[in-house]
């Protein structure tokens, strides 16, 4: 699944938002956090890792997750190019306004 | 002037980008709709962008066409689903090298007092998936804002 399908549900969201929080953290303590089962919560991790949102390492019998600061960063980019397009198109028009408004007034001077 | 106004709705597919604007709500309509007006800041400044076609009634067809500093040629079409003057502006989008993945632009004209307007620009797409294939498909890269906070985009990958 890819990133922006993995952050549609808002339990995943609320997921990187822990680990954003915290760094990182065992599954058991993520699961701590909902009212759903831990296999539910499990689930989402999977859904998270396989987007490359979240990295998981083992340790002893735990496993632990931490963010992907690669995949924050793609996000960041995606995110940017939305505003980019908008913010350029309106920059440009805010020009073309005061242009126009100027032209209207020397029209009216005359 | 705050330009991070940027909210995404996954659950309409849809984008959302807003800013005030210093000038009179029949004007920035006219900016909008008139063939000499609009392609100047449509378009990005690098590609030349001129309408080949803007039929401004409901069921109207707009075309327009940008040219590359190298002659490539990129073109865009549509249709126009709601024309009401000076408050609101919808038409269709289709960037002609990927037809049938078609969305729709909606402008509202806000009159604010002072003499200003605000624009809410909405891009809504047929598909989750052609949501992402534009935002992930580089048409618009450039100019790095400063944006870095995890908290303020997730605010904007609401579902």
């Amino acid at each position: 699944m890819d990133v922006f399908s993995a952050l549609a549900d808002p339990t995943r969201r609320k997921i990187i938002e822990l680990l954003a929080d915290s760094g990182q953290l065992p599954a058991a303590e993520i699961a701590a956090h909902f009212p759903v089962s831990a296999p539910a919560i499990s689930q989402h991790l999977k859904v998270l890792q396989e987007a490359g949102l979240v990295s998981v390492e083992r340790r002893a019998q735990q496993r632990i997750y931490s963010l992907d600061p690669q995949a924050m960063l793609e996000m960041e980019d995606w995110s940017r190019r939305l505003r980019h397009l908008w913010n350029r198109r309106f920059d440009a028009l805010e020009i073309l306004l005061e242009q126009e408004m100027r032209k209207e007034q020397q029209h009216e001077q005359e | 002037m705050n330009k991070n106004n940027l909210v995404v709705d996954r659950s309409a597919r849809s984008y959302t980008m807003s800013r005030v604007f210093s000038a009179p709500r029949e004007l920035v309509w006219k900016a909008s709709t008139d063939p000499e007006l609009m392609p100047k800041w449509w378009g990005p400044s690098y590609l030349t962008t001129v309408v080949d076609k803007m039929d401004l009634k409901v069921g109207g067809v707009w075309r327009m066409i940008q040219t590359d500093s190298q002659g490539n040629v990129y073109a865009f079409n549509g249709i126009y689903k709601e024309i009401d003057p000076p408050s609101r502006l919808s038409m269709t989008f289709e960037f002609e090298p990927m037809a049938g993945h078609i969305s729709t632009e909606t402008l509202v004209f806000e009159e604010l007092p002072g003499g200003r307007t605000k624009i809410i620009a909405t891009t809504t797409f047929n598909t989750l998936e052609d949501l992402e294939g534009m935002l992930q498909s580089g048409m618009e890269s450039g100019a790095v804002e400063s944006w870095d906070r995890l908290e303020e985009l997730l605010e904007t990958v609401k579902a």
